[in-house]
């Protein structure tokens, strides 16, 4: 028998509410807010190579685009395929999780893995081509004399923003498998599934970085040699 | 908790769309339109990331405050973008006096 002075309202929380917020939709509310700042923050993380590059294209086009013909354009296509996939299935995952069902939650936090990994092994074949091919900045770096150094610059742009990307990606990874557990060990129900829509937000987030990226790197003047 | 779940069928479209830009500006790239090769692509970008963010994102049916919070962090952006230009493109301009 329950004492005549418990409220009413506290026999009813679900547990994964905390103690500080008044429903489900205030906390999740203030989980999505938190989440957006973060990006906002990342915005300016990433703004600021993008201003970089921008510049120095500015200043050096001819050589950015003789650098940018140098991608490998296939891969680069794939790889923006693979991840807005991911994106899809991300998605998925979160109406899963809305609408209780683990099973589908579960495939699509794999897939969604998977695809990222994919990402990530297409990008070391790019970067070992690169090494190959001598175009890392630095000591054993080989280009045609007339964009020598200003080419150096557009490959530093590329390693240093595809590569902050990547590390990127990398936690999205540890991100998703930590949702993966959560998944599976029943901490995300219908009721709470908002951690999985806030690791969807960082998932889609770093596919718009790479949404720029592929025109911004890939695309340069492509229509000069085809 | 009332809401709102997006239909799947949402997300497949703009999954379509999405892959549909991406086609496109792959193939545009290779036909040469000048200086508009680069507003072409950043056009394309630019669509593809407000469908992300609207539809993959939500955006389009969270809050206010959501909203306000991406308007900012892009307002930001902009910032950047127009005064440190303003300052680069300046710079060859003769001054007087």
């Amino acid at each position: 028998m329950l004492p005549d002075t418990v409220a009413t309202s506290e026999l009813r929380q679900p547990p994964a509410l905390a103690h500080q917020f008044e429903s489900l939709g205030a906390q999740k509310e203030a989980a999505t807010f938190g989440m957006w700042v973060f990006l906002a923050t990342e915005v300016l993380f990433f703004g600021g190579l993008f201003l970089t590059y921008s510049v120095y294209r500015m200043w050096y086009p001819a050589a950015f685009a003789a650098g940018s013909r140098e991608l490998n354009i296939a891969l680069g296509t794939i790889n923006t395929a693979t991840l807005i996939t991911s994106s899809l299935t991300m998605v998925l995952a979160v109406h899963a999780a809305e609408t209780g069902n683990r099973k589908q939650l579960l495939l699509f936090i794999i897939v969604t893995m998977v695809l990222g990994l994919v990402f990530l092994g297409i990008k070391a074949d790019e970067y070992y081509e690169k090494f190959v091919d001598h175009h890392v900045p630095g000591p054993n770096f080989q280009f045609e004399a007339q964009y020598f150094r200003n080419a150096q610059i557009f490959f530093s742009m590329y390693f240093i923003m595809t590569g902050l990307h990547a590390v990127h990606m990398i936690i999205g990874l540890g991100v998703m498998t930590w949702m993966l557990v959560w998944a599976w060990n029943g901490t995300i129900t219908k009721e709470y599934h908002s951690p999985i829509e806030i690791a969807g937000l960082y998932w889609h987030f770093v596919d718009i970085i790479w949404i720029w990226l592929y025109p911004l790197l890939y695309l340069i003047g492509r229509h000069v040699h085809g | 908790m009332a809401e709102y779940i997006v239909p799947r069928k949402v997300y497949f479209l703009t999954y379509a769309i999405l892959m549909a830009c991406t086609f496109l500006t792959w193939r545009v790239a290779y036909i040469d339109l000048g200086v508009l090769n680069t507003v072409a692509a950043i056009v394309i970008a630019v669509f593809k990331m407000v469908l992300v963010i609207l539809f993959f994102m939500h955006v389009r049916y969270g809050t206010s405050r959501t909203w306000l919070t991406v308007v900012g962090a892009f307002f930001w952006l902009g910032i950047l973008l127009v005064v440190t230009f303003g300052d680069y493109l300046t710079r060859g301009w003769k001054t007087y006096g």
